[in-house]
């Protein structure tokens, strides 16, 4: 996978939310082995203290675990993980329920269309 | 061990009338990439060659990991200078024995391992190599060190955007962990990404000295929209042409 980067934001937090969705994918799953932070650093072209911030976060928000010296792991609580990719589900459906407002979408409005568009799948 | 790795103080530099630095305080950790960022003519290439000890400044003091600018600042310091200073007749492996010989933190098996990665045969000589490939030689011989301070003057000018994203990529995965990188540019958008910290100079003073991370939180631009705001608004302030 790729690393995009836009300019508006600090890069470390473009990061850590680029390595979340490769843990709520299951591309790096529960208890697995997350790559070394220089391995990680050279492949998304940023320096290392860059990567090494953005991991830092990512054992913060709990979904990943370890040290300096065993290298780093994701967590094994499946439970974070849920709650996590629940956190992402509910910006993503709470930005497109403000893109429909501006549109003049009311509520109730919304969700018929919502559920038009999901029969329409 | 010195905390601070560089420390200037009220640094000042005159060509005859003409004042290159006025009165610069730099500070700079160990451990960090930091960007010298400056349009052409806004004092890089002095502030780099006083580092290194190439120019004396008119005022002020420079101190290298506790030391004034002497033999000692000059074996922890790998420099590259903005042009080539070599004999085209020499061979990369000459100017392998030649770094050998002078500097003792020189790894010969680490250059030739680099030059394999970049694509560059040891064994030619300089005045059969492109522009981009001699770049590649200096490049090799500088990182190929360990070195405290590497000080690159424009180390990306010369080659093609692919070369470009192989040479940071180069300076990223050799530089030394405790060492600090000075490289002084103004192809910001290029190098963003690699850096810790950036300091903008802006006729001969500082302007700006924080993290990139601050200054996108702050600003919420990048380092380099914000350069070309600071340094368009210069150009307009300077009026006539």
């Amino acid at each position: 996978m790729d690393w995009t980067f836009t300019d508006d934001r600090p890069i470390w937090q473009q990061i850590t939310e680029q390595l979340t969705l490769r843990i709520l994918k299951g591309e790096y799953p529960p208890g697995g082995r997350l790559p070394a932070v220089r391995e990680l650093a050279t492949q998304a072209g940023v320096n290392p203290n860059t990567m090494q911030r953005a991991l830092a976060q990512l054992e913060t928000e709990g979904l990943a675990v370890g040290s300096r010296t065993a290298g780093r792991t994701v967590t094994e609580d499946t439970a974070v993980i849920e709650a996590a990719a629940r956190e992402r589900a509910r910006a993503a459906v709470a930005a497109c329920l403000r893109i429909l407002a501006e549109l003049g979408y009311s509520p109730e409005n919304a969700l018929v269309f919502v559920k038009e568009e999901l029969s329409n799948e | 061990m010195n905390e601070q790795l560089v420390t200037c103080a009220a640094l000042t530099k005159r060509y005859g009338g003409k004042r290159a630095l006025a009165g610069v305080d730099l500070e700079l950790g160990r451990g960090r990439i930091v960007g010298l960022l400056g349009p052409n003519g806004s004092g890089k290439t002095t502030m780099i060659k006083i580092l290194c000890g190439l120019l004396q400044p008119t005022e002020g003091a420079v101190l290298v990991d506790g030391q004034p600018v002497g033999p000692y600042t000059k074996s922890i310091i790998s420099y590259l200078p903005d042009r080539m200073y070599f004999a085209d007749w020499m061979k990369a492996t000459d100017l392998f024995d030649l770094f050998a010989d002078f500097y003792k933190d020189f790894d010969r098996t680490k250059a030739m391992s680099m030059c394999a990665s970049l694509g560059v045969t040891p064994s030619d000589r300089l005045k059969s190599m492109s522009k981009g490939t001699k770049e590649k030689v200096q490049l090799v011989l500088v990182m190929a060190r360990k070195a405290q301070l590497y000080l690159l003057d424009e180390p990306i000018a010369g080659v093609d955007p692919a070369a470009r994203d192989f040479i940071l990529s180069t300076i990223l995965t050799n530089y030394n962990e405790e060492g600090t990188v000075l490289i002084s540019t103004h192809l910001i958008s290029d190098i963003e990404k690699v850096l810790d910290e950036a300091v903008f100079l802006k006729e001969g003073q500082i302007t700006l000295h924080d993290t990139v991370d601050n200054i996108r939180e702050r600003e919420g631009k990048s380092v380099d929209a914000l350069f070309r705001e600071v340094f368009r608004a210069a150009n307009y302030e300077g009026g006539a042409f």
